[in-house]
């Protein structure tokens, strides 16, 4: 129910109010709400929900997550 | 696909489950709880249960909206599909959801009720548009990531003085429930589910953020880990949650700050403030009333409240007696403890709410780890 996925927006300002937004969801273009979230930009993750934009991916907060796991299989692979 | 196949990566899943056995302390056991459907749901189908010690035990939480919701809820819809006439808009979730008198939003719309699934609030909107002759209810269920989305529809509604449109409004809040599962006097009874941590929603703390969950870690002395909905997500915030236990702390992490800060979603946060109020109680299946857990459209918004248009009333209807969905939603049974989990009660042919939803837990246990219980 609380599915949503990490989309790429790909163009913004569209609809009638220009607050909505085109996004690519691994090669499928799909026009989503972004009256939930403020300063989106081309280029920008976000999280979709229900045909709305809920948060933004920070890329930064990603690779610190991702490098903790990398740095872990380092760690793994001294200690064996 | 971006921010997703990164964080399905089997050979690091592998290194995380070795870095989990090393650290579990073998002489303690640790019980976890993942509120949300969606984890119980990454759980089932990755198989990460297989990659824990035997030691490190997950419990299923009450974190899935379609297995919460309660017969009385679902009758009220289908009440209005089939008496009042109206066009009823519904996430698919709810269609199966077994219901008063055998019925299913599913099979009142073989009846003739006219139905309709939506993918979002913008479609309720449009075909309460494209129908101006007709009454058109969007039935809103879910917890706070869904919350947002149902706001807007109704300050869309009333800018443009859409009179054919309203809400029925089911939403629910997470931490109203995980209080109740921490305070229940039947877990306490049962005494059957020590829950040593939680991991905390990823999408819902999207809107909320991080900050709702401290009262658990310093009322409760209970560590809560934010995790995605991704299987290494998962296992990052079990290691985290035996660390926690391991070196006596009870803090609130954020293993999903990619997309969860303190603060949540503000802009979110005030649609839904400014359109809803806090119901003084609410029936949720499995943890019965509990007191401000759920959410009613406000006086303000009244002419969009279908509950007021139609003056309906809530009439609580006891589950199926076999069904143990109850226990199963506390944490304190597992799904293959129902005596009726997979024979009379399976996805195609649900008896209770958890059989219904993917992310319930009976679904997830049927579709990828029942075989494991069968014996030769």
């Amino acid at each position: 129910m609380c599915l949503a996925l990490p989309v790429k927006v790909i163009e913004v300002g569209c609809g009638p109010a220009g607050d909505w937004a085109m996004v690519d969801l691994g090669g499928v273009k799909k026009e989503i709400s972004l009256a939930l979230l403020d300063d989106v930009q081309v280029g920008d993750y976000v999280i979709l929900h229900v045909g709305y934009a809920l948060s933004k991916l920070d890329p930064e907060e990603a690779e610190r997550t991702l490098a903790l796991f990398s740095e872990m299989s380092e760690s793994v692979a001294a200690a064996s | 696909m971006k921010y997703i196949d990164e964080f399905r990566d089997g050979e690091v899943a592998k290194t995380l489950a070795f870095k989990i056995a090393r650290l579990a302390q073998p002489e303690r056991s640790y019980s976890f709880m993942e509120f949300c459907g969606g984890h119980t749901h990454a759980i089932s189908r990755y198989g990460l249960s297989d990659l824990l010690p035997p030691n490190v035990r997950m419990v299923h939480g009450p974190g899935c909206p379609v297995c919460v919701l309660p017969i009385g809820r679902i009758d009220m819809a289908i009440d209005l599909a089939l008496h009042q006439g109206v066009i009823l808009c519904t996430y698919g979730d709810t269609l199966r959801v077994p219901a008063s008198e055998g019925l299913s939003l599913m099979k009142a719309k073989a009846r003739g009720g006219d139905i309709r699934m939506v993918y979002s609030t913008l479609d309720a909107l449009q075909i309460a548009r494209d129908n101006p002759e007709r009454k058109v209810v969007f039935f809103a269920i879910g917890f706070e990531t869904t919350t947002p989305p149902t706001a807007l529809a109704i300050l869309q509604a009333a800018q443009e003085q859409m009179r054919n449109f309203s809400v029925l409004c089911c939403h629910v809040l997470t931490p109203a429930a995980i209080s109740q599962i921490l305070e229940s006097p039947e877990v306490r009874q049962w005494g059957t589910v020590p829950i040593d941590g939680f991991i905390g929603p990823a999408h819902v703390s999207t809107v909320i953020g991080s900050r709702p969950y401290e009262f658990f870690a310093e009322e409760y002395r209970k560590p809560v880990v934010i995790a995605g909905f991704e299987p290494l997500d998962v296992m990052q915030a079990i290691l985290m949650l035996i660390a926690q236990v391991n070196e006596g702390r009870a803090e609130v992490e954020n293993e999903f700050a990619r997309a969860v800060s303190r603060d949540g979603n503000q802009k979110a946060q005030d649609r839904v403030a400014e359109v809803f109020e806090l119901r003084r109680e609410f029936e949720w299946r499995g943890l019965s009333v509990v007191p401000y857990s759920a959410l009613m459209i406000r006086e303000k918004y009244g002419s969009f409240d279908a509950e007021r248009r139609f003056k309906m009333d809530y009439k609580s209807v006891p589950d199926n007696k076999a069904c143990e969905c109850g226990a199963i939603l506390r944490g304190v049974k597992r799904p293959q403890d129902c005596k009726i989990f997979g024979t009379v009660c399976t996805p195609e042919n649900p008896v209770g709410s958890c059989m219904v939803s993917s992310e319930g837990a009976c679904a997830a246990h049927y579709s990828y780890g029942r075989y494991k219980d069968m014996t030769p």
